[in-house]
């Protein structure tokens, strides 16, 4: 039996691009000058798989140009090569050029050759290079003080001889590495000739090593000894006579110091959530989802129980009498609960940390503020919020568009932020929180703040304002989201095109959630995002038509009202409005949009539901309301397709199906579709 | 061994030989006799009243909760455009897997009552015959005499995609 190969593709491009996550986080969280080896370690790893699998798959050109990275890397963690800017910029776009190149052998199209060519270029040219000109590009580009030397302190076990390890040799090795002052430590040694054993080892050494060669240099001649030593490595402060040398030249170097250390507070940043991040492997956006093994275990417990609560149910059932009511009564309770909890637990399969979507912000920072020439520190806070899978997925490009506006329009540039009395470099804060069922995203920058009086002109120079209106502040800073607007003076390739803004609002309904903006002049701005943990579950509204039960989503209800005959109005015979305090809004009759018999066509005796969508808003006329409930929502397209005007259908309590309104769908189809020539009727005749 | 059940089934129209026959579950629609492949039934079910999907051609009688999973339902007899009736006690949903465009669906069709299993060879299974502008054949994936009936197979895959069932537009 042959095996087909192709489906473990689908294995391997999931694998790799987690992979990639690694190595793009991996090469963030890279100090420069200070090469952490077990990161490193963990980059290299990562690419080593693509290459091992790329080329098991027959994907020859991602193994090839994975292998030059993978080179790289290999010199890195060797200690042969000293991580510079350069090489982690290189890495960063090899790192993009492979992800390219995942995507195009995923879907079967050629990549842009051009491209990785030149990537590839650049990282041969870097290899080449490198070595020769390590030590000096290494001055220029460390942004930390540079590693002047390191004290080791190299303390064998007792049974070193037996493992066949010599100090001697070992302390040899050491010293070629670079001047060095060896120091031996006698306090172990016995006092009474009698407890001492010629095959234990009672020495200890300290040296210092005044060479600024690589940690990974210094332990890897400990490497042997790992276990049968106690090694401790520390670096030398560079306030030693003899590391001024090396200190001077990289303080000149670099030319604006504040600068540099602003970079650092940034790294450090990227460094402490890089690590928090690498605790998960992260997972992209496939179709399969990983799920935490506790909740699993959570979830048999739960089943586990609901399996007893059922039996003693059932076991009270087959000998029932009445005094046991009481005992009925407490184990409906109980399966009750079970439900409840098995509810919840089952719907947190599908919840997943917000740092899903986090974790592609320390890069577009880094690369956004870089070209923006703005100092950006990035906090994130809050990434472990779960939401929903479909949320999370749907929420990204909204979140990427408010933090580039927040880097291009809300953070000054350093001399500015400088004249204002703020620190040079700005702070864009992510920050998510769990309110009530609802998850708050808020992205904050300290900033200008928004202009009240500039969007004000703007509003009025568009005509979205009128001269003589007066706004509230909110209001104000809510124009931001009106479609074609912009305050920026400047149109980059960033943002301020004005197509943005109303679209990110747009999404953000579609998921049944809202946005809102918060400002203060020179302060900054505060975006603040709420959305529904889960898109599976709705709050609905329960309203008749006829013998028809249909539900209206709770959040797209502005209010519901019993029709005054005076207030309706007609125009040219057909279409009918309502007068609503100073609106006049349109009424849909839904028994003639959908054709069902409804209880009286007389406005009057029915219940007009106003309800608003992508800005709109109507009047649903209706038999009468019924209920609020959670709803689970079912597709119809499973099992059959898209119908204009239901966004899905729901099983009520009693098992019955009910159609969920899709208020969006329902006014764009009361405007082309209302025929008031009354179709259910000539329907009705016929059937 | 193969030869033998061939020769069998030649022989002996109509009995189980499970290496050439299929076998279709056949149902009754206004006194004729229709058959659908039997791999392809996943439950039959006693009506139920069902929800209607507004806008959707009169056949389609609705939708129903099939342990959680909403199924959409179609009445044959409306689908065929013969003459509509009252569900009696025998009207009976038969739930089909239906292969379509975008990945298995299943969906429920109500008919008159079940009629029978039968087992239908390659031989005795009998193209359809043009009939004429008036019928479209392209659902009926052929006819076959048992018994001395006549069994119209159909080609469920065929009767839905040539609907407007999974087309995305009611115009």
């Amino acid at each position: 039996m042959s095996i087909e190969i192709s489906q473990f593709h689908q294995v391997f491009f999931e694998e790799s691009s987690e992979g990639l996550e690694i190595m793009e986080s991996g090469l963030l969280a890279l100090g420069v000058g200070e090469p952490d080896l077990e990161a490193i370690n963990t980059i290299f790893r990562a690419a080593h798989s693509i290459k091992g699998g790329s080329g098991t798959f027959g994907f020859t050109a991602i193994s090839e140009f994975t292998h030059v990275m993978e080179t790289l890397l290999d010199e890195m963690r060797a200690g042969k090569r000293l991580v510079t800017r350069e090489a982690v910029d290189v890495l960063l776009e090899g790192v993009d050029r492979l992800r390219g190149l995942l995507g195009a052998a995923r879907d079967g199209v050629p990549a842009d050759a051009d491209d990785v060519a030149a990537t590839s270029r650049r990282l041969e040219a870097l290899l080449d290079g490198g070595n020769t000109g390590g030590a000096a590009a290494a001055v220029a580009d460390v942004t930390l003080p540079a590693v002047t030397g390191w004290r080791v302190r190299f303390v064998p076990a007792a049974h070193l001889f037996q493992t066949g390890n010599d100090p001697a040799r070992l302390l040899r090795e050491l010293m070629a590495l670079g001047p060095s002052r060896i120091e031996c430590d006698l306090a172990r040694l016995p006092t009474h000739l009698d407890a001492y054993d010629p095959e234990s080892c009672y020495l200890a050494w300290t040296v210092d090593l005044d060479n600024d060669v690589p940690e990974a240099a210094v332990r890897e001649v400990f490497e042997w000894v790992d276990n049968d030593a106690d090694i401790r490595i520390v670096p030398l402060a560079g306030d030693g006579p003899a590391n001024e040398a090396a200190a001077t030249p990289a303080l000149t170097a670099v030319p604006a110091p504040d600068e540099r250390r602003s970079g650092d507070d940034r790294r450090q940043h990227e460094d402490r959530r890089a690590g928090d991040r690498r605790q998960m492997a992260a997972a992209p956006a496939t179709a399969s989802i990983r799920v935490d093994i506790d909740k699993v275990d959570a979830l048999i417990n739960m089943v586990g129980e609901l399996v007893i609560t059922q039996s003693m149910l059932s076991q009270l059932a087959a000998d029932f009498d009445v005094a046991l009511i009481e005992k009925l009564r407490a184990g409906v309770a109980q399966l009750e609960r079970n439900t409840r909890e098995l509810q919840e637990s089952v719907m947190s399969i599908r919840m997943m940390p917000i740092s899903f979507s986090f974790n592609r912000f320390p890069r577009l920072v880094r690369d956004l503020s870089a070209k923006l020439g703005k100092q950006v520190n990035l906090k994130m806070t809050g990434e472990n919020t779960e939401l929903d899978k479909t949320v999370l997925e749907k929420i990204g490009d909204p979140l990427v568009h408010l933090v580039r506006n927040a880097l291009d329009h809300g953070i000054e540039p350093p001399d500015v932020r400088r004249e204002c009395g703020k620190h040079s470099a700005g702070t864009l804060t992510l920050n998510a929180y769990h309110e009530g069922s609802n998850i708050v995203i808020e992205i904050i920058d300290d900033g200008a703040g928004l202009n009240r009086d500039r969007i004000l002109a703007k509003a009025r120079e568009r005509g979205i304002v009128g001269d003589q209106d007066v706004l509230s502040d909110e209001q104000i800073f809510d124009l931001v989201f009106a479609p074609g607007f912009s305050t920026a003076t400047v149109v980059s390739d960033v943002s301020g095109r004005g197509v943005g803004m109303d679209v990110v609002r747009r999404n953000i309904k579609d998921l049944g959630g809202v946005v809102e903006v918060e400002s203060k002049t020179g302060e900054g701005s505060v975006f603040r995002i709420r959305l529904p943990l889960t898109l599976a579950i709705l709050d609905g509204q329960l309203v008749r038509v006829g013998s028809e039960v249909y539900i209206v989503s709770l959040v797209s209800i502005i209010e519901s009202l019993q029709v005054k005959p005076d207030a309706v109005s007609s125009v040219a015979g057909q279409t009918e409005l309502y007068r609503l305090r100073d609106e006049y809004l349109p009424i849909v009759r839904l028994y003639d949009l959908f054709d069902v018999a409804p209880d009286s066509q007389n406005l009057g005796d029915g219940l007009l539901v106003i309800v608003e969508a992508e800005g709109r808003k109507v009047g649903l006329f209706v038999d009468d309301l019924l209920g609020q409930q959670q709803v689970v929502i079912k597709s119809l397209q499973t099992n059959f397709r898209r119908v204009d005007g239901i966004s899905g259908a729901t099983i009520l309590g009693d098992g019955k199906v009910a159609m969920i309104l899709d208020t969006a769908g329902l006014i764009h189809l009361s405007r082309t579709q209302y025929q008031p020539a009354r179709r259910w009727c000539a329907e009705r005749q016929v059937a | 061994m193969q030869a033998e059940t061939a020769s069998h089934s030649a022989t002996v129209p109509g009995a189980a030989s499970a290496a050439e026959a299929d076998q279709f579950l056949t149902f009754m629609l206004d006194g004729e006799e229709y058959g659908v492949d039997i791999l392809r039934v996943q439950e039959i079910k006693g009506w139920e009243s069902a929800t209607e999907i507004p806008n959707t051609p009169p056949y389609i009688r609705g939708v129903i909760n099939l342990r959680g999973t909403i199924v959409p339902v179609i009445d044959l007899r409306r689908r065929f455009a013969m003459e509509a009736i009252e569900y009696t006690n025998t009207t009976v949903i038969i739930v089909l897997r239906i292969r379509a465009a975008d990945g298995e669906k299943t969906m429920g069709f109500i008919v008159d009552a079940v009629s029978d299993v039968y087992n239908v060879t390659s031989e005795q299974m009998k193209p359809a015959p043009e009939f004429g502008g008036q019928v479209r054949t392209d659902y009926v994936k052929g006819l076959a005499t048992v018994d001395g009936k006549m069994v119209i197979l159909l080609d469920i895959d065929q009767l839905v995609s040539s609907d407007v069932v999974f087309s995305d537009t009611t115009h």
